[in-house]
């Protein structure tokens, strides 16, 4: 079973092993997280910074955006962990629908 | 394993929210319902969108006269941090730390009880100072729709959590609240996400102009 419990028989070894485990996987979090900061760092400041012109900043904090969010699906809610295929189908059924809901409302109604 | 046993460091698993059939079930669920709230806020993204700055009068403010950078910046800061507390609940739910855990459930709730304060505390500025108000425009009709919507999720999510930390006070972790815990932390998270569009689509797109 893919997400069943590590037997090796001596529960102390297991315990300590998954503590570590669960520690590491803590400490990626953190630079996710630190990561996470920096992107929207960036963003606010392309606004704040008047030198930029709004045809470059626009599809660029939507990329910042874009990837923050895989951050926050694939770490923080562990969709890179496996026995996560549902959910993954579930996702990327939920943004195809909402890329082509997004593309109908703004080009019907502004062109 | 019967769900309301008495668990210990030992026999605690390693993926303790997805242990019984119940927390299958109920994480699958909650993924579908996931995939269902990302359509709901996209049509609500698309409406705001393509009503962005629609008014009636050329006297009335649009979104460049009404968003501040240094308001909505605090609100994202606050709620990307309350994900990460929630993050850091979760690490100790893997662990059976179960009062580390409420600890910083109980962080992830003030953060939250922070942002919406802000939130409140800005629909109020734009409703007293600009006159922009949920019925004055196509416009405001739009963002309040949006940006409450978000608001009602995280007041919802801030009464869920909140329940989850005192029903289970004097209980402890078991198989049987394990997942509820996770799933609520899921949701939260879902919330940072949604939050992460509205400050860049809403709020620095408008900003832009």
């Amino acid at each position: 079973m893919a997400n069943g419990q590590i037997n090796s028989g001596n529960p102390r070894v297991d315990i300590e092993y998954r503590r570590k485990k669960n520690a590491e996987e803590m400490k990626h979090q953190v630079i996710t997280f630190a990561l996470m900061i920096f992107l929207t760092l960036i963003a606010f400041v392309a606004v704040a910074y008047e030198g930029f012109t709004g045809w470059f900043i626009v599809p660029f904090i939507l990329l910042l955006a874009g990837v923050q969010v895989v951050f926050q699906l694939f770490y923080f809610m562990h969709m890179s962990h496996e026995g996560h295929e549902a959910p993954k189908l579930f996702m990327y059924t939920g943004v195809l629908i909402a890329f082509v809901t997004i593309l109908c409302y703004t080009t019907i109604i502004w062109w | 394993m019967h769900v309301e046993e008495k668990m210990t460091v030992e026999t605690w698993p390693a993926a303790p929210e997805k242990q019984t059939l119940e927390a299958k079930n109920k994480f699958l669920g909650f993924w579908l319902f996931l995939g269902g709230e990302t359509v709901l806020f996209a049509s609500l993204f698309a409406t705001y969108l393509a009503l962005k700055d629609s008014v009636p009068r050329s006297d009335m403010p649009l979104a460049k006269d009404l968003f501040e950078i240094p308001l909505v910046f605090a609100m994202t800061m606050i709620l990307l941090t309350s994900s990460l507390t929630s993050v850091y609940a979760m690490y100790h739910m893997k662990n059976f730390s179960f009062k580390k855990m409420q600890v910083w459930l109980g962080i992830t709730v003030v953060l939250g009880l922070a942002f919406l304060g802000l939130e409140i505390y800005e629909f109020n500025h734009y409703v007293h100072e600009f006159g922009h108000t949920f019925t004055s425009s196509a416009f405001g009709s739009a963002f309040y729709t949006l940006v409450g919507f978000h608001g009602a999720h995280v007041a919802f999510g801030l009464l869920w959590i909140t329940t989850l930390i005192i029903r289970n006070s004097k209980r402890g972790l078991n198989l049987y609240n394990a997942p509820k815990y996770y799933v609520a932390s899921l949701y939260w998270h879902f919330i940072d996400v949604v939050w992460v569009f509205i400050f860049t689509v809403v709020y620095l797109m408008g900003m832009v102009g």
